[in-house]
């Protein structure tokens, strides 16, 4: 089977500040794997483990939010080499679980993870160059980027994975998805 | 004395509606289907989730909260109220932290089976991620004021065996959050506990030791919603 452009799709997938839930719920497609990977190709994606893009993607697949500063890059990242960018999953579209210490001070997250944490041996802060900054909260994919689309769900299931990638290459927008699949836990 | 009935349309279909009934009210007895959050069964209506809005000429008004009247001409279905309601339940979504993925209410809760009917896939508005309490401290409930839309059912819902209140609400506008009496623990049966996660729509009330009984797949919207 081949896609009406003449090749395949060109998708490019990460987990920011996520589980990899979303991912795994990707691959819960079952045998329509089978025809995913004859119509799809992936960039810059743990599915085939390429960890820079090498070529423009058609769509980009983001899984969490932002929690530091390297989420804030790599989808900057993202928006720059996709032509379509859907944030996947509560994280991406809410901040999700990791937002819950919204409304915290990063002094106080610092110290109770790595001061007060009662299974410490030394308690220090880490401070190394090479880390990520933390940022003051988590910030929704929409907020830092702009979005095309959002697949909400924790995971989003994987028949509305499978209706998105469907609409996405047969040129609709997702504003046509149904709403059966759509559930936000 | 006798029920006397007046002649209302709602989006063309007419109907006769009891004298002195909401919009809301007339419409169910009918099986016209207006949504809404903060109205419960035999309540007194509080107009407080706006959910319920409806078009009256060029004004759109609260159907709970405003009587029938003689040849009332109503706007139900349009896409202009479809899209006001969907907003004013996205509003809802960001002005708390309404984390479905760790509620014990999710797919019992009828917020998020409103946001599916209406198609929400994100709220269009920025999250305020407000910072709020979890009371914990009564034996049988725990009160999550992160989930808490001041729909204000509890505070006319639920009461103590005696018949005194339990639930109360302090402050105005968006800090206006719902207080509950602590002076006297016992009156908080577990049944009453039990009462008020029953009449709460969402998952700011939730009796303790009974989170997420059911299993996805059996919960209320799971078996009748419109996800």
């Amino acid at each position: 089977m081949s896609t009406e452009m003449g090749r395949k799709w060109i998708v490019a997938t990460t987990s920011l500040a996520g589980c990899f839930g979303c991912h795994m719920s990707l691959l819960d497609i079952d045998e329509k794997i089978f025809e995913l990977v004859k119509i799809v190709e992936f960039n810059k994606s743990p599915f085939d483990d390429t960890k820079e893009f090498s070529m423009e993607c058609d769509i980009g697949l983001v899984e969490g939010g932002c929690c530091n500063s390297d989420n804030v890059r790599v989808l900057r990242l993202f928006r720059k080499h996709c032509k379509i960018l859907i944030s996947v999953g509560q994280c991406a579209i809410t901040g999700g679980l990791p937002a819950m210490r919204n409304g915290i001070p990063v002094k106080e997250l610092f110290q109770e993870s790595y001061c007060n944490n009662l299974t410490l041996a030394n308690s220090l802060i880490p401070n190394d160059e090479e880390l990520p900054l933390l940022l003051d909260r988590i910030y929704p994919c929409h907020e830092v980027v702009q979005v095309d689309g959002f697949l909400p769900g924790c995971p989003p299931r994987a028949d509305l994975l499978w209706e998105a990638l469907n609409l996405l290459i047969a040129g609709k927008s997702l504003g046509k998805i149904s709403m059966k699949n759509v559930k936000y836990d | 004395m006798e029920q006397s009935y007046i002649q209302i349309t709602i989006d063309g279909r007419e109907i006769m509606a009891k004298e002195g009934q909401s919009i809301v009210e007339a419409a169910r007895d009918h099986g016209v289907v207006i949504p809404t959050l903060c109205d419960f069964k035999s309540l007194p209506p509080a107009g407080t989730c706006r959910v319920c809005m409806v078009q009256i000429g060029g004004r759109i008004v609260p159907g709970c909260t405003t009587p029938v009247s003689f040849g009332m001409v109503i706007l139900n279905d349009t896409d202009d109220l479809r899209n006001l309601r969907k907003g004013l339940i996205e509003m809802l979504f960001v002005e708390g932290n309404h984390m479905c993925p760790t509620c014990e209410k999710s797919g019992n809760c009828e917020l998020q089976n409103l946001a599916y009917q209406y198609g929400m896939l994100v709220p269009r508005f920025p999250f305020l991620f407000p910072h709020r309490k979890i009371e914990s401290h009564l034996p049988h409930l725990l009160i999550e004021h992160n989930r808490c839309i001041q729909c204000l059912r509890c505070v006319r819902g639920v009461k103590a065996k005696d018949g005194h209140e339990i639930f109360g609400f302090i402050q105005r506008g968006i800090n206006i959050r719902v207080t509950i009496d602590s002076t006297d623990p016992d009156a908080l049966t577990e049944e009453t506990a039990q009462k008020a996660m029953d009449i709460c729509p969402v998952g700011a009330l939730i009796k303790k030791k009974t989170g997420f009984k059911l299993p996805i797949g059996k919960r209320r919207y799971d078996v009748n919603g419109n996800g």
